[in-house]
């Protein structure tokens, strides 16, 4: 066997019912899916349009396709954790064995963090970003594509690990030395470090090309403070993906070449020090949750600005608060590990910069409050997702800012109040600011509103299903319960987990609510029907385009003149009774050729992770001589783009009579 | 009178601020885009740095930086990576000129610089592993070894591409596109030359002293 190095047919757990069931359901579910494209002839289409596309509507849509898979499975295991802790107490054992649990808590916060969020964020940020900025596309679309391919790659290795192997039971945090090969000698880290490896070049390389994108494309007389709040936090967000995701590579690069070639950075013989991993996972750590909050907080500047029918109050001090989060979330590290034993100098200040950086957040509260205030709000999904995530994320900063003080976060570290409070924050505002987003732009991507009575539904079953889940988190951490227990004795915490799961099947009819809110509303597309392309009465440039876009956004690009530029567009042809029919020259434009240099170099990607997850090196070798090929074959390219004649443009906007900008 | 009265005499609606002129060309894009790139890259090595600052005293009763640096042979390095910036620059004006021979000519002398740079690191490292101080037996070694060994896994990479951009002068002649990719070259191999000069600095000056 040594032809294939640790692999062998006893990677399969046979004898593991729950975990064969899983990836039986999952296998039948790939079948069904490709059969399903076969019978419907689809390949070529899914080919040419979409697996190929270097058009960022494209792409951003295959991220949030990915993104709610993956929610889909995250979810389950929180849903199984759940219902181990409230059956697993005292004499009982629960139905899931401390490796398979391990494995579980490791890979639910290893998707959701990386495969679900990121993803859904990162989806959101391509489709709605050059819209926005009034352009066509991305600084780099090739690059684009080859990030959302390898991110998907990352996906798919992180997965194969449930039928194939072993998943970490080290935590989402790998730290070591539980990490290292000395302890956890299995393949489950390495599944876990290639995975991230690969995504994360990819999460890099969308770093660059957005802030590149934000910096140097914007519609004429864009200027930065004439920009939209989203792209504003987009950008902060990418800024921090850029000088956060390289300390994330080189630190699992250092665990590595522990695992792979006994180096002793991290061990505990030889000088190694794992506490340095420990400061170095939160460097990239806690920029990672203002990456993930920040595009966040840009869709509720938007959806509140849109749905109160205000501008937004106080753009500069948002501006403001939104690079200042920028900057203080690498100055505050420290507080995920004040128990490391570090001078009380350190811990104290640490914990002051984690006070001052809710400050900014706190501005930001009460300018959403403000835009709400004496606006005339229509309570739609979008606005219930935000109103939602102002009560619930107040709340959950405030948690946070109580474990900002040390002495109080000795008591708390690591209990299920620290779970409670991430979670408070992630879910109420995160997921709610996702959820907000994809109920706002859903009608600019496919043309069709999303079906207001289901989409209530699910955010009322997420909003109570969340409190029930959470609330009991923070007070059995006050009774002392630490987190990631597959058992426990205490028959005191027991009613408060099975309260904790009884919300988790909450959100679950929450989450079921939003996929027959998928399906009424495409059942119904054409009762939502939206042909204006400006469903909401929008105040930015996305909406003065057509629903969908056509693939070059804009014919001719828009020139602004204000802040909120359709809007102030709209006002100015009002009072002039201008008429809203296309005026204006055409001019043939250039648009970047589709190509399937990212999905071939992610196949690749995956060669290479798999080989090295199991030592055979041959095969690494040959996905690394692939890739490069790959990478050539793109660099000797002779045609970069298509032309795109007048004519069709000008055809295009016949057919679409939209209110289109001067 | 003064500068400020004259600007603000100037008519408000003559030039566009430069943030408001649209989307930029190709060339500035690429580029600016390429400077993102080095200094996630400079990132990078700022982690490793700071794992090297943890552990240059974690030598485990093994071999320090003052038995084990030769000062002779990285001096010889940092000339020949130095020097190699220098052609890589007569290059860059080469390419403005269009003058291919000269493209060719300084691209050779770099890459020869190059390889001799990489040739020194490699006869080093052989050298250290020879007399035991291998990266596995303490974790000053560890961080020293990935240190200077990522520094000269860039320099391969960027020899590979100095290869690559030479055959596409070569077959595709000096577009565009090629002249945008040798400036994105340009700037990598100059940025490995500030990273060498932080190596030099913090790890074999700074090293041999204690």
């Amino acid at each position: 066997m040594d032809l294939l190095g640790k692999l062998g047919w006893s990677a399969i757990p046979l004898d593991q019912p729950i975990i064969m069931g899983a990836t039986g359901f999952m296998a039948l579910f790939i079948v069904f899916v490709l059969g399903w494209i076969t019978v419907k002839r689809a390949w070529p289409y899914l080919w040419n349009e979409w697996l190929t596309s270097v058009d960022h509507k494209r792409i951003g849509v295959m991220y949030i396709v990915l993104a709610m898979l993956m929610l889909l499975r995250g979810f389950s295991d929180a849903i199984m954790m759940r219902a181990q802790q409230a059956v697993a107490a005292g004499a009982a054992q629960g139905y899931l064995p401390p490796e398979h649990f391990d494995q579980i808590f490791s890979a639910h916060g290893t998707i959701m963090i990386f495969f679900m969020a990121m993803p859904f964020v990162i989806g959101v940020m391509n489709y709605v970003v050059p819209l926005q900025l009034g352009v066509r596309d991305m600084a780099f679309p090739t690059l684009n594509s080859v990030a959302l391919w390898l991110t998907a790659s990352g996906i798919l290795l992180t997965n194969i690990s449930l039928a194939v192997g072993e998943f970490a039971q080290t935590g989402w945090m790998a730290y070591p030395p539980l990490s290292e090969l000395q302890f956890s000698p299995g393949v489950g880290v390495d599944y876990y470090l290639w995975a991230l490896q690969i995504s994360g070049v990819g999460t890099l390389m969308t770093g660059i090309n957005f802030v590149t994108t934000i910096l140097k494309l914007r519609a004429p007389g864009m200027g930065l403070m004439r920009m939209p709040i989203f792209c504003w936090t987009a950008l902060a967000s990418n800024l921090l993906i850029v000088a956060a995701f390289p300390v994330l590579t080189a630190t699992f690069a250092m665990l590595l070449l522990d695992r792979y070639l006994g180096f002793h950075f991290f061990s505990i013989d030889a000088g190694g020090n794992p506490m340095m991993y420990v400061n170095l996972f939160w460097v990239w750590g806690h920029p990672e949750v203002y990456i993930l909050i920040l595009p966040a907080f840009g869709i509720f500047s938007e959806v509140v600005a849109t749905f109160s029918g205000k501008p937004l109050f106080g753009y500069r001090s948002m501006v403001a608060a939104t690079m200042a989060i920028c900057v203080l979330a690498f100055v505050v590290w420290l507080h995920h590990f004040f128990t490391m034993g570090a001078s009380a100098n350190v811990n104290g200040f640490f914990g002051i910069m984690t006070m001052i950086i809710a400050v900014p957040t706190g501005v930001k509260i009460f300018n959403w409050l403000f835009t709400m205030y004496g606006g005339r709000v229509r309570f739609t999904v979008p606005i219930l997702w935000s109103i939602g995530f102002m009560v619930t994320f107040v709340i959950g900063g405030m948690t946070g800012v109580l474990m900002a003080v040390p002495p109080a976060d000795f008591q708390l570290h690591n209990s299920l109040f620290l779970v409670a409070h991430f979670h408070n924050v992630i879910i109420g505002g995160v997921v709610f600011g996702l959820m907000a987003g994809y109920n706002y732009w859903f009608p600019k991507v496919f043309g069709f509103k999303l079906d207001e009575r289901w989409g209530k539904a699910s955010f009322w079953c997420w909003f109570i299903g969340f409190y029930l889940a959470f609330m009991p988190l923070y007070w059995l951490g006050l009774m002392g319960m630490t987190r990631r227990m597959q058992h426990y004795d205490n028959l005191a915490w027991q009613p408060w987990l099975v309260v904790a799961a009884l919300g988790a099947a909450v959100i679950l009819v929450g989450i079921v609510c939003q996929v027959v809110q998928l399906g009424v509303s495409i059942r119904d597309r054409e009762r939502n029907r939206d042909a204006t392309g400006d469903p909401w009465n929008g105040r930015t440039l996305e909406w003065s385009t057509a629903s969908p876009p056509p693939a070059w956004n804009f014919a001719n690009l828009p020139h602004v003149t204000d802040k909120d530029a359709f809007w102030s567009a709209k006002q100015r042809m009002r009072t002039k009774q201008a008429s809203l029919a296309k005026w204006g020259k055409y001019g043939p434009i250039e648009m970047p050729n589709n190509s399937a240099t990212g999905f071939i170099n992610a196949f690749f990607a995956v060669i290479i992770g798999f080989a090295m997850i199991w030592h055979i090196w041959w095969m690494a070798g040959l996905g690394i001589v692939g890739a490069l090929v790959t990478v050539l074959a793109f660099a000797f390219r002779d045609r970069e783009e298509v032309e795109i004649p007048a004519e069709q443009l000008a055809q295009f906007d016949r057919a679409h009579p939209v209110e289109v900008m001067a | 009178m003064n500068i400020a009265v004259e600007i603000d005499a100037l008519p408000r609606e003559a030039l566009p601020a430069a943030s408001e002129a649209g989307p930029a060309s190709k060339r500035i894009v690429v580029a600016y885009g390429f400077w993102i790139f080095i200094l996630s890259d400079i990132v990078m090595f700022a982690a490793l740095f700071a794992a090297y600052a943890v552990l240059a005293r974690a030598t485990a009763n093994g071999p320090g930086g003052a038995q084990l640096f030769s000062q002779v042979s990285v001096a010889i390095e940092t000339a020949c990576l130095l020097a190699s910036s220098y052609t890589c620059g007569l290059m860059s004006l080469a390419i403005r000129s269009q003058r291919r021979v000269g493209i060719y000519v300084a691209a050779g002398i770099t890459f020869a610089l190059g390889a001799v740079f990489l040739g020194l690191e490699v006869r080093e490292f052989a050298d250290m592993i020879g007399r035991g101080a291998t990266p596995q037996s303490s974790a000053f070694l560890s961080a020293f070894f990935t240190l200077v060994g990522c520094h000269g896994l860039h320099v391969t990479v960027g020899l590979g591409w100095l290869a690559v951009m030479m055959a596409q002068v070569a077959i595709k002649g000096i577009r565009p596109a090629v002249e945008r990719r040798l400036l994105c070259f340009a700037l990598f191999w100059h940025a490995l030359d500030i990273i060498w000069i932080c190596l030099f600095t913090f790890v074999y000056l700074m090293g041999v002293r204690s």
